[in-house]
């Protein structure tokens, strides 16, 4: 569960271009839920995923996070939840690489470089063996069937099966939350029912998912649990699924 | 002045790391002042991000500092022959009053640059930078030692001159001849005896208590450093005349070459290993409380205990072997 | 620690590949690289072998030399000194030394002329250098005509010439009998060119000198230590000016190399970006850099110092040898010996690694720091 209480983010603040791309938001994502952040860009959506999936610090406000798992951390009865507002970045990217799997809008895989190599980089520097995360890594491809892509270069792939690189990429240190930015923005009607339908199969795993969309393919779907809509940096409106 | 690519290559060094060091202080004194853990700012997140660079800078001059401590010493040892009665390195560096100074700078240097690390290491195990202040201290301290090294080290090398005929109606022996003092003043052999095997005895004791009653880290600190002292000193007194077979042969600079078997390197790296490990350990004793730190801490400072003690004992069984396996004895 | 070392294996792997895939950009820097390394090791390991040569010849000079000088300038020296000379404690021999300097007009070139202590040839014999062989295309049994100094001709058979091994000591080199020298110089009876003393103990050299200068005011002693420290001293002095000279090079080298590593390309630091949004934190992608530096670095020490190895003892440093050898008609051809030692290779690292790594400090971290979210917004 990720709590976040009065968070502001600010950008070149004290200079003529300060900007405030979210203001003094709080809310509550739930384990084992899909939440959608609806809103045109520019609403700050992309600024609350990269602070709730531990990538920035906020300006002011707290981010607290229970029931994650980290090596420098155990929660205890007096103090169950993290508070990683001001932890160093070593700490929040250890988090990060752990509890958080990232899908991006471009996919921004590496291109040169094989599928199967893209899918491992999350687990370069974990300092596991090798042959470890390479067998996940092929799990992962026939999980998503598009193992007979293994070794070849990104960029011969099609959209679709880039999609699933990048899903299965975002799976391959076992992350508790999936977090993914506008993941239907470059994809035909087929494809996005595909991506929700693999949504739908991660969270019956208990993940928790958070995706940010303007497409009503997303946030219409049934498997969501909670949309929030944003504007200029606020959360507007609430609408839980019971 | 000597013209030698081994100067200019020193030269270089001690500018490249003194510049550097200088660069770091400068941020590691906006970081003392501006630091504030719970602010999000950008100026904060910007002293995070400085922060990685003035490591980056220390492990590479820790790095560059120990290459430059043995390329001195080689380059000494080179120019020897330049000089009238100089048979090493023990008798370039007495030319003139700067040669010796340079060397236990860089010793120091070493060492301190090698505790900064440590420090650094500790800290980012800590969840909020827990000894942040002590580390840019500390910095404040090296900086000025290592440019104080450099303009010595400048002025070594500036007043060299070789003792050559510079002109081809010249001669040498008009003049007074000088002579370098080859023979280094050296302790008493036998009392020095004792106080090394002695204080190797008590480091292990010490090293051994702590390690398992998790008690007394700065004592055995404190006793650990003393025998790096002694240890060092040993060598020249005693030890050395073991390696060299002779009497009277007591330069600590000799055993650096090939014709020993360069045991020298292993001599003293030993030493200075040992050396880092031990002050760690005393300097992190105050922090062991440390909410951040009490996790990582003592495993850290054990280790650091364990890497003395090996030193030393490697360095131990190193000179007994010496000792043994000579047919030289001193009476 | 097999955790640390995993780790650091990957990142490897990672930096490796992408120093592949970025071949073309890197090639330039590694090119450059390799250049200022091969310049400066062959200028290194050539001074080295030159004075290792320097010193193999003075190894068989006379420990000291008592030359006599007449307003500044060497002066041909009494016999009856020697007589005297070898009356001073702790000397054992003195032995009178004739040679002198001998041009000819014909071929531009200056010989040696010298009667050894021993096995002098034949009078009418004479025994040449290799130089000197080449230079007036002679060979063993062909005469030679040398002017005296009285305006004769003198004819000598040619009975040998020195090995070519031997050149550095006696390619202009004439050798032979006493006669035959005096003849050609007109030389005085009574006259030496100069001494070669020795003395019983090395430690006494100084004392003896000193005390043959005090004897002998119009004497000069020289020592052998004197003259194999004033070589050494000229050639570190010839090989620092160049080193000095190449130290503009490698300024600009280390500019250049700033320059690259600052000058990251939209799609490298996109990458960097990407690298740091799925987990990678920066010690890591600072960890990448160093590896990357490394590999350049390692990998282009390695090509250099061969090259110039290959450069220096194959090819007697063609690039150099102007410079470095002086100014003469006849050069003693010899390859050199070759002698590599880690003292060098160190000062050759500590003048290019080490500046190099140092410029790419600054860019390193600034590549490494790029934020996390920013693969977010692009």
């Amino acid at each position: 569960m990720i709590k976040l209480a009065e968070v502001t983010k600010t950008f070149n603040s004290g200079r003529d271009n300060q900007f405030t791309a979210v203001n003094d938001i709080s809310l509550t994502i739930r384990k084992g839920e899909l939440t959608i952040l609806k809103g045109p860009s520019g609403s700050g959506k992309t600024t609350l995923m990269a602070l709730i999936g531990c990538m920035a610090r906020p300006t002011s406000g707290r981010i607290l996070l229970h029931d994650i798992s980290s090596s420098f951390f155990t929660p205890t009865a007096d103090e169950p939840t993290l508070d990683i507002t001001s932890l160093p970045e070593r700490f929040l990217t250890e988090i990060r690489r752990r509890s958080f799997g990232f899908i991006f809008q471009q996919f921004n895989l590496i291109k040169g470089i094989s599928a199967l190599e893209n899918i491992t980089l999350p687990a370069y520097p974990t300092g596991e063996h090798h042959t470890v995360f390479q067998k996940r890594g092929r799990e992962l491809m026939e999980f998503l069937s598009i193992s007979r892509h293994a070794d070849s270069p990104v960029d011969w792939l099609s959209g679709g099966e880039l999609q699933r690189v990048a899903i299965a990429r975002a799976l391959i240190n076992s992350p508790a939350i999936i977090i993914a930015d506008e993941p239907t923005a470059h994809l035909d009607s087929a494809l996005s029912h595909d991506f929700m339908d693999s949504i739908a199969r991660l969270k019956a795993e208990g993940k928790t998912i958070l995706i940010a969309s303007h497409d009503p393919l997303v946030y219409d779907s049934t498997v969501a649990d909670c949309v929030l809509t944003m504007r200029d940096g606020s959360i507007i409106e609430e609408t839980a699924r019971p | 002045m000597i013209q030698h690519p081994a100067i200019l290559a020193l030269t270089i060094a001690s500018l490249i790391t003194g510049g550097m060091l200088c660069y770091a202080s400068w941020f590691g004194t906006r970081i003392l002042e501006r630091w504030n853990l719970n602010s999000g700012s950008e100026e904060q997140l910007e002293l995070e991000r400085r922060t990685y660079l003035i490591s980056v800078i220390l492990t590479y001059s820790l790095l560059f500092q120990i290459l430059s401590l043995f390329l001195y010493i080689f380059t000494a040892d080179n120019l020897h022959d330049q000089f009238t009665g100089a048979m090493c390195a023990a008798g370039s560096l007495a030319v003139n009053s700067y040669g010796y100074p340079v060397l236990m700078l860089k010793i120091l240097n070493c060492l301190l640059a090698g505790v900064w690390l440590i420090i650094n290491h500790v800290d980012t195990k800590g969840y909020d930078y827990p000894l942040i202040r002590q580390k840019y201290r500390l910095l404040g301290i090296l900086s000025p030692l290592i440019l104080l090294e450099g303009i010595f080290q400048f002025v070594y090398f500036f007043n060299l001159k070789a003792d050559i005929i510079t002109s081809c109606c010249g001669t040498l022996f008009s003049s007074s001849k000088r002579s370098i003092a080859g023979e280094m003043a050296a302790l008493p052999i036998e009392p020095m005896q004792w106080l090394f095997f002695g204080s190797m005895a008590l480091t292990a004791l010490f090293g051994t208590y702590f390690l398992l009653a998790k008690k007394g880290g700065v004592l055995f600190s404190i006793i650990s450093t003393t025998t790096f002292i002694i240890a060092t000193i040993s060598l020249v007194a005693f030890i050395s005349l073991y390696i060299y077979e002779l009497p009277t042969h007591h330069c600590p600079f000799c055993i650096l070459q090939r014709e020993y078997n360069y045991i020298g390197y292993i001599l003293y790296a030993l030493l200075l290993t040992g050396g880092t490990s031990s002050i760690g350990v005393g300097v992190l004793s105050p922090f062991s409380h440390n909410k951040s730190l009490v996790r990582s801490l003592p495993g850290i400072q054990r280790r650091l205990t364990i890497i003395a003690m090996s030193s030393y004992l490697f360095f131990v069984i190193l000179t007994v072997w010496y000792m043994l396996s000579t047919s030289f004895r001193i009476d | 620690m097999p955790q640390n070392l995993n780790r650091y294996r990957h990142i490897l792997d990672f930096a490796l590949a992408s120093l592949l895939r970025r071949r073309a950009r890197n090639f330039s820097l590694f090119a450059l690289y390799t250049l200022i390394l091969f310049l400066l090791a062959s200028l290194i390991f050539f001074v080295q072998a030159i004075k290792r040569e320097a010193s193999l010849t003075l190894v068989n000079a006379p420990e000291l030399v008592v030359q006599r000088m007449i307003a500044g300038r060497h002066d041909l020296i009494p016999l009856e000194y020697a007589k005297k000379i070898s009356e001073i404690r702790g000397v054992t021999s003195v032995v009178p030394r004739l040679w002198g300097y001998y041009y000819d007009p014909v071929f531009g070139a200056n010989y040696t002329l010298l009667v050894p202590d021993s096995d002098q040839p034949q009078p009418g014999s004479i025994i040449i250098g290799a130089g000197v062989a080449r230079n007036q295309r002679i060979k063993q049994g062909d005469l030679l005509t040398l002017q005296t100094a009285s305006k004769t001709a003198l004819l000598l058979t040619v009975q040998g010439i020195y090995p070519t091994d031997s050149e550095i000591l006696s390619s202009d080199l004439m050798v032979m009998a006493t006669d035959d020298f005096r003849t050609m110089f007109n030389f005085p009876l009574d006259k030496a060119t100069d001494l070669a003393v020795t003395v019983a103990n090395q430690r006494e050299q100084a004392t003896v000198a000193a005390k043959i200068a005090e004897t002998f005011p119009d004497t000069r002693p020289i020592l052998r230590g004197e003259m194999l420290r004033t070589y050494q001293n000229l050639f570190d002095w010839r090989g620092g000016m160049l080193v000095v000279m190449f130290g503009v090079a490698l300024l600009a080298f280390v500019i250049f190399a700033w320059d690259k590593a600052s000058g990251l390309s939209a799609d490298e630091r996109q990458e960097i970006g990407i690298l740091k949004s799925i987990g990678w934190e920066t010690s890591d992608v600072l960890l990448l850099k160093f590896w990357e530096g490394m590999v350049i670095s390692l990998t282009a020490f390695l090509c250099g110092v061969l090259l110039a190895y290959c450069h220096v003892f194959f090819f007697s440093a063609l690039l150099f040898q102007q410079a470095l050898k002086g100014w003469s008609v006849l050069y003693p051809s010899f390859t050199l010996v070759p002698t590599v030692d880690l003292y060098q290779l160190t000062i050759l690292f500590f003048l290019t690694v080490l500046p190099y790594t140092a410029a790419t400090i600054i860019p390193s971290w600034l590549a490494a720091t790029v934020p996390p979210d920013t693969a977010m917004r692009s």
